[in-house]
């Protein structure tokens, strides 16, 4: 159990991601991750719903993951809506969140694949800090999906309706329900930041490109794209899983099915760039075949 | 004295503060005591924006400190005292020595291979690695009839804990042994754990004990196993052997009485066996030795004390097929489903570790590094029973309980710490049942160990 180790990892985060913005070392949990792609919620989100209780109530964007459902996540970036959350309308929310007392659980995991100035953080967002709790995590950073390493930001200005700070039973609960995160992946997750980024998300970002204008030359509305590594594509008046039958069938390719992130997700397919250039080319090739 | 708890050691800034309060006061007075108080009922100024977001009250039925910054606290103080002694840590059970080549070898050549386009692995199974399920059914149930389906890898127990009280729910009744684990350091899981998910009940000072919870006494005079007859019939009894802290095993004979008494009484037995690795002489290492346990027990593991991965995090539990809720429903299913939903799995690396540590080359190196600890501990019992002081456990666990009949266990602390500067940890931070007790961990160089040794011999602490 190495403490100086985390208390390193844990400057390294703030100082790379929360430069200026008044976060502190001691705001910073580090975990083995924020969420998993493929199935619903992650142990992050089980401790914030144990720390919560189940006597508090949530929303949820539509579409969204399950998981959030399932665990209350309000807020995330996902890149998988009509456009992006632009720092107006986060503003809005945070004004929303300050007037109705509520806490908002921001997911920025997909932040680094930001392209233009859309904010990376809530707390770019001026009152942030006493009314958001943020999480994020290494996975599509530095694909760490099997290495498994992530953080959550407490602000110590988040305050529970008794004045009690969020931070504390939170830490209390990572203390008691949770051992710490492996310190290989620690040790990982402090070259990732000292060697400033990795190339593997400029990478995956080509690759989105790729799809985006595929989709955009077949003349299909494309959402999504630009900030994160996923393409949210309309199939006005079609259910999303007919249509994820037909692309499977027909091009042998796997996406997801709009549907299964909520009723706002149908008509919507989901297409992921996690892939190697050459399937990412070759199913692009595909898709023109079929929809040319 | 004045019990003021700490919060957790990572927030330095304010343990410092409350630290410097207490050295400033090192008396025993009224001012201190409410100074203590203060910082126990976490009274906060609300300067700022109050959110509508009610505090959850089972936190609130949380101690607010822990009895390891106390310990912290004396080592501290100690120090200012004496800053040249060499202070010896027998206190905190944390593995000192290094994890064997072979194993942090495979690690590297793992972590080396997610480099490459061909070795690279995204997402793992939230279960855990195939591979090492298996390794695990078939090198640690050996002939216990586990099945791989059955073993869930996770990061640890702490985790594994919690999510077992997760999957149990607030509506079960808890048991657990006393001595236990009630809140040493930062490890406790049992009853902390029991709190936040809101099975306790609220706390009494005057007992220290939660009150929806059965406290099982384990002491000499019933060979450190409960007397079941007086026992509540609780959902859930945990137990843990061989234990931590009395350093003992539980016989072939105790464990199918407790294992009757689950099957009698409807009860799920959470046996933890961390510490398996270390048994020398013919008790149990699992539960599912036991005939009939696989109907009554799931058991949890890990690769902390057994491999040297306090910080590696890799454990594992078994939930056995034939366990099932009371309307039959198999408690599997659930846990699978818990797993599948709260949890990521295991760091891929950690599970390449304990695939190598399940090897039979990698298996023989952290056995030797367990009969290194073994060893260690012979040497300290000795060395106690040489004092004329009565020495239990230490023969399958790294840990030995010694007695000091009359005495209070914070002055016996005391007086070990001034006079050998050995840190140790006092029995009553165990619990009520602990006291009269001085817990002493073999987890240390053995250079530390016979240095320690020396010391205790010429002050003749007894």
């Amino acid at each position: 159990f190495n403490v100086d180790f985390l208390q390193q990892l844990r400057s390294a985060i703030a100082s790379t991601y929360y430069k200026g913005l008044g976060i502190e070392d001691g705001d910073i949990f580090v975990s083995d991750g924020a969420k998993c792609d493929i199935s619903p919620a992650s142990g992050l989100l089980e401790l914030l719903k144990v720390l919560f209780g189940s006597n508090v109530t949530i929303a949820v964007q539509d579409p969204s993951y399950p998981a959030y459902v399932d665990s209350g996540v309000i807020m995330g970036q996902t890149g998988q809506f009509q456009k992006d959350v632009e720092k107006e309308q986060l503003t809005w929310l945070v004004q929303f969140a300050k007037n109705n007392g509520s806490i908002i659980v921001y997911d920025s995991a997909y932040s680094l694949y930001i392209s233009d100035d859309s904010p990376q953080s809530i707390f770019e967002i001026p009152g942030a800090k006493e009314v958001a709790l943020e999480t994020s995590s290494f996975s599509k950073f530095a694909g760490f999906t099997g290495v498994r390493l992530g953080w959550t930001v407490i602000p110590k200005e988040l305050l529970f309706s008794d004045g009690f700070p969020v931070a504390k039973d939170f830490n209390r609960i990572v203390c008691t329900c949770f051992n710490g995160a492996s310190n290989i992946p620690q040790a990982g997750g402090m070259a990732c930041l000292l060697l400033e980024g990795s190339k593997v998300v400029g990478f995956y970002k080509e690759d989105t490109k790729i799809i985006v204008d595929t989709f955009n030359t077949l003349g299909f509305k494309v959402y999504g794209g630009k900030n994160a590594p996923y393409v949210w594509v309309y199939f006005p008046g079609q259910s999303s899983w007919d249509v994820f039958a037909e692309i499977l069938e027909k091009t042998h390719i796997v996406t997801t099915p709009g549907s299964g992130f909520g009723p706002g997700g149908e008509g919507f397919i989901r297409v992921s760039s996690f892939g190697h250039r050459e399937n990412v080319l070759e199913a692009c090739r595909r898709f023109k075949q079929l929809y040319k | 004295r004045c019990c003021c708890y700490l919060e957790d050691k990572r927030d330095a800034t304010v343990s410092s503060e409350i630290a410097n309060k207490l050295l400033k006061f090192n008396t025993k007075n009224g001012e201190l005591r409410q100074q203590a108080a203060n910082c126990k009922n976490d009274k906060q100024q609300s300067a700022g924006h109050l959110t509508k977001v009610p505090r959850n009250a089972n936190m609130g039925k949380l101690r607010s400190g822990y009895l390891f910054s106390e310990i912290s606290l004396h080592e501290f103080e100690h120090k200012q005292k004496f800053p040249h002694a060499k202070l010896i840590k027998l206190g905190i059970g944390d593995t000192t020595e290094p994890i064997p080549e072979i194993i942090t070898s495979a690690m590297a050549e793992y972590v080396h291979s997610q480099s490459t386009v061909k070795g690279y692995k995204g997402y793992g199974a939230e279960q855990g690695n195939l591979s090492l399920r298996k390794a695990i059914s078939e090198r640690c149930y050996k002939d216990l009839d586990v099945k791989f389906s059955e073993v869930f890898i996770s990061d640890g127990a702490q985790g594994d804990i919690s999510r077992l009280q997760v999957l149990m729910g607030s509506n079960v009744t808890i048991a657990v042994q006393d001595p236990s684990f009630p809140e040493v350091y930062l490890r406790q899981a049992y009853v902390d754990s029991s709190v936040i998910i809101g099975q306790a009940g609220e706390f009494h000072e005057e007992t220290e004990k939660y009150k929806n919870i059965d406290y099982m006494k384990c002491q000499p005079e019933n060979q450190f196993f409960p007397d079941l007859s007086t026992a509540s019939k609780t959902n859930i009894i945990f137990f843990c052997s061989p234990n931590n802290p009395t350093g003992t095993a539980a016989s072939r004979q105790q464990l199918q009485h407790l294992v009757d008494f689950a099957k009698e009484n409807g009860c799920i037995i959470i046996y933890d066996s961390a510490y398996a690795a270390y048994v020398t002489d013919d008790s149990p290492r699992s539960i599912y030795e036991i005939p009939g346990a696989k109907e009554v027990a799931i058991e949890i593991s890990s690769f902390s004390k057994f491999a040297g991965f306090t910080g590696v995090r890799l454990g594992w539990t078994v939930v056995p097929e034939e366990l099932l809720y009371s309307n039959g429903f198999p408690v599997v299913h659930d846990y699978n489903r818990i797993v599948c939903t709260c949890f990521n799995g295991a760091s891929s690396i950690s599970q390449a570790g304990g695939l190598a540590c399940l090897s039979s080359d990698g298996y023989a190196a952290i056995k030797a590094v367990v009969d290194y600890y073994m060893d260690n501990v012979k040497i300290i019992a000795q060395t106690f029973e040489s004092l004329g002081l009565k020495v239990y456990g230490g023969k399958n666990a790294p840990y030995i309980w010694v007695h000091f009949p009359g005495r209070r266990s914070w002055d016996v602390f005391n007086e070990i710490l001034e006079k050998t500067h050995i840190i140790t940890v006092p029995g009553r931070g165990f619990g009520v049942s602990g006291e009269e007790y001085i817990r002493v961990s073999a987890f240390a160089h053995r250079e530390c160990i016979l240095e320690a040794a020396r010391r205790l011999r010429k002050a003749s602490i007894n």
